[in-house]
C-alpha cells in the first residue's frame, strides 16, 4: 500500500489517471482553535481576564459596557476590543469614558477570530491590564463558532427579542457562561418576555450557566452583574497560578 | 445588517479554510484535480449545510478543487448523562437526557466541523512513486 498518502492502493498499479482517497479527519476550525488557544497564554500569563461579549445586533452590548466601566474603573485596569463591521462609534463611546479601547473593522466578515484579535493584541499592553472586554459583532449565528481565547462568554438577550431566542440560536446560546437579559427597564412594556421561559429554554441546551437580569439604562441587576464579574476574576485560574508561585517561592 | 450576508460570508470563509487544508494535501501528492471532498457536519456546528454547498464553488473557482463534489454527511446529535450513565440522541435545542431528563448532558457528538477526506486524480508519475 501506497505508504505515502495512505490511499489503500497496492504499489505498481499505475496508469494515466490513477486515483487516490486520502482520510484526513481534520477539524475545520483547528487553525482558529490554535491560535485561540495561544491568546489565551497571553491573557493568563499577562493576569488578564478576558471576556466576549455576544449578541444579536442592538442587545446593548456597548451600553451594558459603558455602564459597568464607570463603576469598573475604579476597581481594575480594563480595556475593550470593539468588533464592529463598518463603524468606530461604539469605540468612540468607550473611549470617551477614557477606557483604552482598540477597534477591529470586520468590514465584511460577521465574527471576529482569533486571529484578527491577536492582530490586535499588539496595540495594546496586556501587562497594564486586568480586564478585557471583547465586544464582538452583532450577531445571534457565527461567533458562536470561532473561540477567541477568552475565558468567558457572555451573551445578551434583550426583552425585546422574545424568551425564545435560546431554543433558536442553540449552538450561540450553548457557549455562554453568563446569559444576561438585558433591557430590563422595558419588560413591562414588552409585555409577554418570561424569564422563567428563557430559562427553561436555556436549560434544555444542557447549559448550568447563571443568568443575571438587568437594565444599563437604569442601572437595576448592575450589582448582581459586577459581583459576578469581581467574583470572576478574583478566582480566575490567572490569579490562582499566581497563588501557587508565590506559595511556592515563600 | 441581515443574518444572510453573515451567514453566507461565515461559510464562505469557512470554505477558504477547507480548500487551504485540501490543496495542502493535493501538493504533497501530484494531483491533476480533486473529485470529492467529504465533510462531517454536526447540526451544533453552527455551519448551514445548504450555505456551505453554495459558497464552496465560489471558493474552490480557479483551484485544482474547482470541480470537486462537496460531500456532507450529517452527524447525529447524541448526549451523555451523568446521572443514568446513558447515551441518547437529542435535537439541537433539547439535549437533556431522554431517559431522566436531567438537563446536565454532556454532548458525545453533533457539533464537529470536520474534513473527512478527499478522492484526488493523481498523474501518472505520482502512480509510479508510490512505493
Ligand atoms: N431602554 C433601554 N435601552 C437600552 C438599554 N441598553 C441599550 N439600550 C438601547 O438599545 C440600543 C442599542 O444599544 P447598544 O448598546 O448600541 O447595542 P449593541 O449590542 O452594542 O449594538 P451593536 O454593537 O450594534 O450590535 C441603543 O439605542 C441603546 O440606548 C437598556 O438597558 N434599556
Ligand atoms: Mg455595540
Ligand atoms: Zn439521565
Amino acid at each position: 500500500m501506497c505508504v505515502d498518502c495512505g490511499c489503500g492502493k497496492p504499489p505498481g498499479i499505475s496508469g494515466p489517471q490513477e486515483t487516490a482517497s486520502i482520510s484526513l479527519l481534520q477539524n475545520l476550525h483547528q487553525q482558529n482553535q490554535d491560535l485561540a488557544a495561544h491568546n489565551r497564554e497571553h491573557f493568563s500569563s499577562a493576569g488578564t481576564l478576558v471576556l466576549n461579549l455576544m449578541s444579536s445586533p442592538g442587545a446593548g452590548k456597548t451600553a451594558l459596557l459603558e455602564a459597568t466601566l464607570r463603576t469598573l474603573q475604579k476597581h481594575y485596569r480594563c480595556a475593550v476590543l470593539e468588533g464592529d463591521l463598518e463603524t468606530e462609534l461604539d469605540a468612540q463611546r468607550i473611549r470617551a469614558l477614557d477606557i483604552p479601547v482598540v477597534q477591529i473593522t470586520t468590514g465584511s466578515a460577521c465574527h471576529l477570530d482569533a486571529q484578527l484579535v491577536h492582530n490586535a493584541l499588539h496595540g495594546m499592553d496586556l501587562a497594564e491590564i486586568d480586564l478585557l472586554f471583547i465586544e464582538n459583532v452583532g450577531n445571534l449565528v457565527c461567533p458562536a463558532s470561532f473561540d477567541l481565547g477568552q475565558h468567558l462568554n457572555v451573551v445578551l438577550l434583550s426583552v425585546t427579542e422574545g424568551d425564545d431566542k435560546p431554543a433558536k440560536y442553540p449552538v450561540m446560546f450553548r457557549t455562554a457562561d453568563l446569559l444576561v437579559i438585558s433591557k430590563l427597564d422595558l419588560l413591562p412594556h414588552v409585555g409577554d418576555f418570561r424569564i422563567d421561559r428563557a430559562e427553561n429554554f436555556l436549560r434544555a441546551l444542557a447549559s448550568p450557566a447563571p443568568i443575571i437580569s438587568l437594565s444599563a439604562r437604569s442601572g437595576a441587576g448592575l450589582d448582581e452583574w459586577l459581583a459576578w464579574l469581581h467574583a470572576h476574576k478574583a478566582q480566575s485560574p490567572v490569579d490562582e497560578a499566581r497563588v501557587v508561585e508565590n506559595g511556592g517561592a515563600g | 445588517m441581515t443574518r444572510w450576508r453573515g451567514a453566507v460570508m461565515h461559510e464562505l470563509s469557512l470554505c477558504r479554510s477547507l480548500l487551504r487544508q485540501i490543496l495542502e494535501v493535493a501538493e504533497q501528492h501530484r494531483v491533476l484535480a480533486v473529485t470529492v471532498v467529504r465533510l462531517q457536519v454536526g447540526p451544533l456546528s453552527g455551519v448551514e449545510p445548504e450555505l456551505l454547498k453554495t459558497a464552496f464553488p465560489l471558493a474552490a473557482a480557479g483551484t485544482l478543487a474547482e470541480s470537486a463534489k462537496l460531500n456532507l454527511t450529517a452527524t447525529c446529535i447524541e448526549v451523555y448523562c451523568g446521572s443514568c450513565k446513558k447515551r441518547s440522541r437529542a435535537a439541537s435545542n433539547q439535549l437533556s437526557c431522554t431517559s431522566c431528563g436531567s438537563c446536565s448532558t454532556q454532548l458525545v457528538s453533533g457539533d464537529e466541523l470536520i474534513l473527512e477526506s478527499v478522492e484526488l486524480t493523481l498523474d501518472e508519475l505520482s502512480a509510479i512513486k508510490c512505493p
